[in-house]
């Protein structure tokens, strides 16, 4: 699937590019103070297996029609996907440290006119799935080849309008559609599964019609054969990843903290948090 | 601790029986509007909208379950293709237009107006509007075109739209204006929320060889001792309204504005300050952020003082019942307009 980008074919493994997101993210959050940097560590092993195992796109133009669309819905988890969009060439390194500055392309919550490889704004919660459905939509009346993916997250599920956009995936039978759920169990009163009834998550999207998995979404391994799974499934349905995320991973004293949402890092624990990271640098 | 005692909007109905004679039937309850012996066209959106899309590849329509009262159902029959059906749910209706339209499609996704500018106003903004994509929502039932209650009756839905920023805002008056705003907004950048009267429409500005710019606010009739500033249905009616104070030596001026947003200024303001004349907004939506204060704050804005007057829907929930007998109610009958502006003369 990797084509498009040398950077793709090299040997660099999946998991020293999650390594480089989870770095790229910790600095950005090092230089604004703040972040919602839990989100970007539980996710980074995801977004790694996006962009450098599944993900067609040209780093040097974002918007070639060929690319494989990458929607992300909860515009807050942007300095994550500014990470990997970083690793992967889309973004130069040298802007990390604009992240969240006036004038900066590369704002706290993702918006598509600032920054290049961003397909949508996000942010108002419950928009990505139904977006995806146009542009699903819109692919085949083009008869283009391209997925659709939204990331979106446990919160989101609570928006009816997510379950719109689930129904009519069905309805239409988007087998270019692939939603990706970080259901990391976190939102911003407290655990997700204390505020709006979510279980059984894949249950639910399979009774609505979708091919559904449920993995360990810090299992590398695990990600890459779902995503390969749904990719190759035959089914005329849309598909449903499911990754059951840690918040913070990867920073056990950022893990084991009972607020994760929006984590409050003091400024000398960002340098705590670089030098376990730089501790665990994989090859 | 008691709960406190809820205020809640009382009935002021009793029980009564159907009255003898000719009774207001309630087929005329949904949208079909008093055509007042005028020649009417059938579905003009909808047949605009078959046309372009001959020449035009890139149009496609979406609806939430209402084609057939959007006049879509047109559209859906001469290009099923190109139709999308979403059900009966508004908000993955316009993000999948929005979707479609980041595609390089020309989405005319079509509701009641109460639908969209309430329930998917969160869609519209966000996907759409933020993103300047060329959606175009096209709206039945504005205002008082159904006696069904405030359910549907999109009596503010201008002045919900109007806070959104880049969109456009359209008002037509009738049939001829459907299908040259239709054909105009198809090859206009950027969203558009076009209000629509659908079924059979009113031919009224035909014999005036009106023909409908984008933003332009323009001259019907001209007249001396009031300046009608008047946007959608309600141009037909200050226009019979300024026929019959014409009779009573009454000189009507009728400004049609059908772009409520951007708002041409210029001309209102010119219209407004050659002095001598009442002002006198008129439309078919709540008297609250609507047309006739946009008017206002333009005209403050410029620093012209003039006699002004309202006429609207108002800042109320409105009466069920038939539309001939709602309009009168609220003032926005052709009798009703023309009795308040003598009383005001």
């Amino acid at each position: 699937m990797n084509t498009g980008t040398a950077k793709h074919g090299s040997n660099v493994s999946l998991a020293r590019r999650a390594w480089a997101i989870r770095r790229n993210a910790l600095r950005m959050g090092e230089v604004q103070g703040q972040g919602y940097i839990g989100q970007a560590l539980g996710v980074a092993d995801v977004l790694a297996v996006s962009y450098f195992h599944a993900l067609s796109y040209r780093p040097d133009d974002p918007e070639w029609e060929g690319r494989d669309r990458f929607l992300l819905s909860i515009g807050h988890y942007a300095i994550a996907l500014y990470s990997a969009m970083i690793e992967a060439g889309i973004l130069p390194e040298n802007e990390l440290e604009t992240y969240g500055m006036d004038d900066s392309r590369m704002p706290m919550s993702g918006m598509a006119a600032y920054t290049p490889g961003m397909e949508i704004t996000g942010g108002s919660l419950g928009h990505g799935l139904g977006i995806a459905v146009g542009m699903a939509l819109g692919l085949k009346r083009k008869k283009n080849p391209a997925f659709v993916y939204n990331m979106l997250s446990d919160g989101e599920l609570g928006e009816g309008s997510t379950w719109e956009a689930v129904m009519s995936a069905v309805q239409w039978k988007l087998d270019n559609l692939i939603a990706i759920v970080d259901f990391n169990n976190q939102q911003a009163d407290g655990p997700t599964r204390s505020a709006l009834a979510q279980v059984p998550e894949a249950a639910k999207w399979q009774a609505f019609g979708w091919y559904a998995q449920e993995v360990d979404g810090n299992d590398l391994d695990a990600v890459v054969a779902a995503f390969d799974a749904a990719r190759g499934h035959d089914g005329a349905q849309p598909r449903v990843i499911i990754c059951n995320t840690t918040m913070c991973k990867g920073i056990p004293f950022l893990e084991s903290r009972e607020i994760t949402h929006f984590v409050r890092v003091e400024p000398e624990e960002w340098a705590k948090a670089l030098e376990i990271l730089d501790g665990e640098k994989p090859q | 601790m008691k709960p406190q005692e809820l205020s809640r909007r009382q009935s002021k109905y009793t029980a009564r029986t159907a009255p003898e004679g000719e009774r207001v039937a309630t087929s005329a309850m949904i949208a079909s509007l008093d055509a007042e012996g005028r020649d009417t066209i059938a579905a003009p959106f909808g047949h605009a909208l078959v046309d372009l899309a001959k020449t035009r590849e890139d149009i496609v329509g979406l609806t939430a379950d209402l084609s057939k009262y959007t006049d879509l159902h047109i559209f859906a029959k001469a290009y099923p293709d190109r139709f999308y059906q979403m059900g009966m749910a508004e908000a993955v209706m316009i993000s999948a237009a929005a979707g479609l339209a980041r595609e390089g499609f020309t989405p005319f996704a079509t509701t009641y107006a109460v639908f969209a500018s309430r329930r998917a106003y969160d869609f519209i903004i966000m996907a759409i509007a933020e993103e300047n994509l060329p959606v175009k929502i096209v709206c039945a039932l504005p205002g008082l075109t159904t006696g069904y209650g405030p359910s549907h009756q999109a009596t503010e839905d201008l002045a919900i739209m109007r806070g959104m920023p880049n969109l456009t805002i359209i008002d037509p008056c009738d049939a001829v204006e459907i299908d040259q705003a239709t054909r105009v907004i198809a090859d206009t950048p950027g969203p558009v929320y076009m209000r629509l009267l659908r079924g059979q429409v009113p031919d009224v500005l035909g014999e005036y060889g009106y023909q409908f710019k984008l933003g332009r606010a323009q001259m019907i009739r001209d007249g001396r001792d009031v300046l009608f500033v008047s946007s959608g249905l309600m141009t037909m009616r200050t226009l019979d309204a300024a026929k019959a104070l014409q009779k009573d030596g009454v000189d009507c001026a009728v400004l049609h504005v059908p772009t409520i947003k951007p708002l041409d200024v210029q001309t209102i303001i010119a219209e407004a300050s050659k002095g001598g004349r009442l002002v006198v907004t008129a439309e078919n939506h709540s008297v609250t952020g609507g047309l006739g204060e946009a008017v206002a704050a333009t005209l403050m804005r410029a620093g012209v003082h003039v006699p002004f007057r309202q006429i609207g829907l108002p800042d109320a929930f409105l009466d069920a019942g038939a539309l001939p007998t709602l309009h009168d109610q609220y003032g926005i009958s052709v009798s009703a307009v023309t009795a308040a502006v003598k009383s005001w003369l």
